[in-house]
């Protein structure tokens, strides 16, 4: 069962990420090597403009990382089809859907994409699939609501089912917290804490609620200006990296609340 | 993407309503012809000689080009809305009718200003179609271009209005230069005309347009799939650029070819979609493209009905018709919804 638990999906190797122009190679961070395992809730924090979308957008072959390696799988990730990759990686972004004139059950069943025929009619086996994914987040009473008539707190969850419908190995969000409040800050990170927890999924969010991330997070990727760290949240607190995630003049770490204290 | 409800019942009382505007439609005209004549004519048993030609070589190949105008337009204005994920997209606000005109003045009108061996090479029905699918095709995908850099929709719109000057300015300086024989003729064309096809040039219009509403209806997954936007949709392993051109080719082969054969017919294109969410209320296209073909070629059966002015011997210009019921639908959605979906 050990063995079993400590399984790697997705593995970076000396990777390097960054935008190559033809005038010039802008490196926004070098030397990361992340390893998520099956079943574990990552958070990914790091201030603004660090490059944790970047991160996000090379894990997720958006971009090409400038070099190194991106293992999904025990697959380098630059051999994935694209059908295939939408199999074992699914996503959930910061930009509003294109439509809001969608149901909630057609928006997540659209999840189920990589897996329908050519019309995309779906098979029983679909349609169990998303109202798995609505029952697991807890939204099977949303399901005929139109996607305009509901809130940002539940559209958010509406995407995280549809990327649950996907049925993949590994979810990546970018900021699913931004425009929450701060209960539903903490539920819906507190829904991915149980999702992963349900179905062995590896899930990785980037966030600034780095209090919540401490709380609920298995390993926590740590983005600074020199280097990237991953760990277990306890040790980071212990080795004192969140101190080095921002400037010091303004605020700073407090060790025992896990959290940030305006300096008087 | 599934269909919570499958709307059996407005899709029989459309295809209904699509019958009877059919009849209304070849019964109505300059001579007035019993409805009965008109039955027996459709099953070969007319007496009657002129009345049997007026009814198979006019009223019926008119009737038949309506239906492929109105469903094409429908549907290409539909695949623009998904596109450019824009309620206010469609084959005249993007300027691809404006690139069809442009290329129809250029056979046209600039046949007379280049004269010589151009007049006889240039100046046929087909060169007519052709151009305006050519040049339908050339503005879809200069807006294209465009679009990929651009990401506010608003501009998109904006360049489209600007081809459409652009295009006005052409024709002027054309027909500056132009006979008034040939600037009577494009003229003409501009008023857009269902009824100048003969049996052979309708079916070369309907091959092409088979040809655009199949590629339409290959793309139904792919469209479905836009709705949630371009990077959920490569998420979702779709392939963008191919369908992206996919969409574009469909469109120009339907939008391009009406417009070479029909004229550039206002409104239709932006309309038929937003008058079909009303009733189906659902983004699904596997459910709106049939709903839109059939509601299309509906407005349009309509609309000639209404141009030909029942028993007098006028005809009026069927894209004066189209705008003076698409716009004030447009508007009227606009000012009840506030918001336009797609």
């Amino acid at each position: 069962m050990e063995a079993e638990t400590q399984h790697t999906i997705l593995k970076t190797n000396n990777l390097s990420i960054g935008y190559a122009s033809k005038k010039e190679l802008k490196v926004i961070a070098s030397n990361i090597n992340i390893a998520l395992q099956k079943g574990e809730l990552i958070g990914l924090v790091g201030a603004n403009g660090i490059g944790k979308s970047t991160l996000l957008r090379s894990l997720t072959k958006v971009q090409k990382p400038l070099s190194g390696t991106i293992m999904l799988n025990n697959k380098d990730l630059s051999d994935y089809q694209a059908l295939e990759l939408a199999k074992g990686l699914s996503l959930v972004l910061t930009e509003p859907v294109a439509s809001k004139n969608l149901t909630v059950f057609e928006l997540v069943a659209l999840g189920r994409q990589p897996y329908t025929n050519w019309v995309g009619n779906l098979s029983e086996k679909d349609i169990e699939s998303v109202n798995l994914a609505l029952s697991q987040t807890n939204i099977n009473d949303l399901k005929h609501k139109k996607c305009y008539e509901l809130s940002d707190g539940q559209l958010q969850k509406v995407m995280i089912a549809r990327a649950l419908a996907q049925d993949t190995d590994v979810i990546i969000l970018d900021e699913p917290t931004t425009h929450l409040d701060m209960y539903h800050k903490a539920y819906i990170l507190k829904l991915l804490q149980k999702l992963v927890k349900e179905t062995q999924k590896t899930i990785l969010f980037s966030s600034h609620e780095i209090d919540l991330a401490i709380q609920l997070c298995d390993t926590m990727i740590v983005m600074t200006n020199n280097e990237v760290v991953s760990d277990s949240p306890c040790q980071l607190i212990t080795k004192g990296t969140f101190e080095t995630l921002f400037p010091k003049d303004l605020i700073a770490f407090d060790n025992k609340t896990g959290n940030f204290r305006v300096k008087k | 993407m599934p269909n919570t409800k499958t709307y059996k019942l407005p899709f029989i009382l459309l295809s209904l309503l699509l019958v009877v505007c059919f009849f209304v439609n070849i019964s109505l005209g300059s001579v007035s012809i019993p409805t009965k004549e008109i039955f027996k004519s459709l099953v070969g048993t007319i007496d009657n000689e002129s009345w049997h030609y007026i009814i198979q070589n006019y009223r019926l190949p008119k009737a038949f080009t309506a239906i492929l105008v109105g469903s094409g337009l429908g549907i290409s204005g539909l695949l623009m809305q998904t596109l450019f994920r824009n309620p206010l997209a469609g084959p005249f606000v993007l300027g691809i009718s404006s690139g069809a005109s442009l290329g129809v003045a250029m056979v046209i009108l600039g046949s007379g200003v280049f004269g010589g061996i151009f007049t006889t090479l240039l100046v046929s029905k087909w060169s007519v179609v052709i151009a305006a699918s050519l040049g339908s095709f050339l503005v879809l995908l200069a807006v294209l271009a465009v679009s990929s850099k651009v990401r506010d929709t608003m501009a998109i719109l904006i360049i489209g209005l600007m081809f459409g000057s652009i295009t006005a300015a052409v024709v002027s300086v054309l027909s500056y230069f132009s006979s008034a024989e040939k600037l009577q003729q494009y003229i003409f064309w501009g008023f857009g005309s269902l009824g100048n096809l003969s049996w052979y040039e309708l079916m070369i219009f309907t091959i092409i347009y088979g040809l655009g509403l199949l590629l339409s209806v290959v793309s139904i997954k792919a469209l479905n799939t836009l709705l949630l936007g371009e990077n959920y949709a490569k998420s979702l392993g779709l392939n963008i650029k191919k369908n992206r051109l996919i969409i574009i080719i469909a469109t120009s082969l339907l939008a391009g070819t009406i417009t070479a054969f029909a004229g550039p017919i206002a409104f239709i294109g932006l309309a038929i979609p937003h008058m079909v969410r009303q009733i189906f209320t659902t983004s699904n296209h596997k459910t709106l493209l049939p709903a839109v073909f059939l509601f299309g070629a509906i407005i349009m059966l309509m609309c000639d009905s209404i141009a030909q002015l029942p028993t007098s011997d006028y005809t009026l210009p069927i894209n004066a018709i189209t705008s003076l019921i698409g716009a004030p639908v447009v508007i009227w959605l606009l000012v009840r919804k506030r918001k336009m979906m797609f």
